[in-house]
């Protein structure tokens, strides 16, 4: 499990939570909220399908964490890591 | 305040099990096709049912669509075609001054129950129970997603109603328009019934729900072999405007609001009260200054149970004796009951016969049961006849709620 793995899987949840969105040029630096149409709720949805899919579970305190790819990655890899 | 203005109906836009468009829905009613499927039901195998196939991308966008509700869909749809069909020019409409009043028989039902079928693959944690939830089961959800829609900013609710609900809408419309609460209203009903398994468990053990070989002839009034209700989902919401407005503006008028009556039993939740059905007719029609012989078109409520269709029958044996010119047809057997969208969508039914002087027929009535052979009932063809001036829309509902709308034609 990689980073670009742990984004790759986030942008896969993006996808069918935002299934208008082109999600083929998201720059893994920018703020999400800063380049795709996503709401508060949007990523309450991320967070519930990261507890669905892969038992990850992401504190409220942590949320800001989700801001963009590259945070997510950062974030997640060593909670994946721990599930592996 | 505008109390006694008139109110007339002047954009249409439904969608029924077979047909998303008026002229559609219309020529199907005239030719005998009625299009009912048999679905799946959660936990209950398969059941008859009525579906609609809307395109659902024509006004919403995926993600809507993901975090909506199908009732909201529906409404959506309903209220941008009706839009389209009146033609507004949306743009210089003060959306303020606009209203949604969509009738429901009930909401959050189907929601609710794909949230617990969801958390039961999550051993019951309701950690896993959706935050949408709320949103989409609050009980004005699907006149509230058609306010989001279409940037509405005035007044926006559902009206419960049981079966009662389509009318009552059209009612609500009626009354915030003469009390000058808005300017123009998008009313009617909506229903996602079918989506719900405790609606079909729930009539199937009160022995009230339709089955048959074929889909198609499931629903079937006024028929001695009727075995209950055929649940459908469905729409349909008018643009309803004063008449000087739409007067004003040039508006294509479908009809003229001429009266209406919602009373209520008050005897039994489920059973129908024949004296308080036709005592509610009696109150629109006088409301309307009509008498019953002024009546051509009657849409019965019947919805092929063994008891409420005879119960209806002797409500309006009562009233419409010695009546010639008073026809009488049901819609159900096309389409099934589409519960709160019922009244909206049987109007919509039958206004055409205002212009093309045609009244659609009641199918499926193989054998007609004698305790429902009424004078003037519309049996397997369309029946021209020389004028259709008048329409009386019954529209019944569970806990002993009438509803009555008359609509006539417009005559200036």
């Amino acid at each position: 499990m990689t980073k670009e793995q742990v984004q790759k899987i986030v942008l896969n949840i993006i996808a069918e939570i935002a299934p208008d969105e082109d999600l083929s040029n998201v720059a893994p630096e920018v703020r999400l909220r800063d380049q795709l149409s996503l709401d508060s709720m949007d990523f309450l949805d991320i967070v519930m399908e990261l507890r669905k899919k892969h038992g990850i579970e992401v504190p409220e305190a942590d949320y800001p964490r989700l801001a963009s790819l590259t945070s997510c990655g950062e974030y997640l890899l060593p909670k994946f890591l721990a599930k592996a | 305040m505008a109390a006694h203005s008139r109110i007339v109906i002047t954009g249409i836009g439904l969608t029924a099990p077979n047909g998303n468009a008026p002229e559609e829905f219309r020529s199907n009613l005239l030719s005998g096709k009625a299009r009912i499927s048999e679905v799946e039901v959660r936990y209950m195998g398969r059941h008859p049912a009525g579906v609609c196939d809307f395109d659902a991308l024509r006004h919403q966008k995926r993600k809507e669509l993901r975090n909506g509700t199908r009732a909201g869909s529906i409404a959506i749809y309903c209220a941008r075609e009706a839009l389209g069909d009146s033609g507004l020019a949306w743009e210089n409409v003060n959306k303020a001054r606009v209203g949604v009043y969509v009738g429901i028989t009930e909401h959050g039902n189907v929601e609710t129950e794909n949230e617990i079928f969801n958390i039961s693959r999550f051993n019951y944690d309701t950690k896993f129970w959706t935050h949408h939830h709320n949103p989409r089961t609050v009980a004005n959800n699907p006149a509230g997603e058609v306010t989001m829609n279409l940037g509405i900013t005035g007044p926006h609710y559902t009206i419960g109603a049981a079966c009662a609900a389509g009318n009552a809408g059209l009612i609500q419309a009626a009354q915030m328009l003469q009390l000058g609460e808005v300017d123009l209203a998008f009313a009617g009903g909506v229903s996602e019934s079918i989506h719900t398994f405790g609606i079909f468990a729930g009539f199937k053990n009160q022995g009230a729900l339709a089955h048959h070989a074929d889909p198609n002839k499931a629903s079937r009034p006024f028929d001695r072999d009727r075995n209950g209700i055929v649940i459908s989902e469905g729409g349909a919401l008018f643009t309803v405007e004063r008449q000087e407005d739409a007067v004003r503006r040039g508006a294509h008028i479908y009809g003229e609001i001429l009266g209406w009556c919602i009373n209520s039993d008050a005897t039994n939740d489920v059973l129908p009260n024949p004296e308080r059905q036709a005592g509610c007719i009696r109150i629109a029609l006088e409301r309307a200054g009509l008498l019953p012989k002024d009546i051509h078109i009657v849409n019965t409520h019947a919805t092929a149970t063994p008891l409420g269709d005879i119960q209806e029958c002797r409500a309006l044996g009562t009233i419409f004796e010695n009546c010639p010119d008073t026809h009488i047809n049901n819609t159900k057997s096309f389409i099934g009951h589409c519960m709160g969208a019922a009244g909206a969508l049987e109007l919509a039914a039958n206004l055409p016969s205002f212009t093309d002087g045609i009244i659609h027929p009641t199918i499926n009535v193989d054998n007609l049961d004698p305790e429902c052979a009424l004078p003037g009932l519309v049996l397997h063809t369309a029946k021209r006849v020389d004028c259709v001036g008048t329409i009386l829309n019954n529209s019944f509902g569970m806990l002993g709620i009438n509803s009555v709308l008359i609509v006539g034609k417009y005559r200036g």
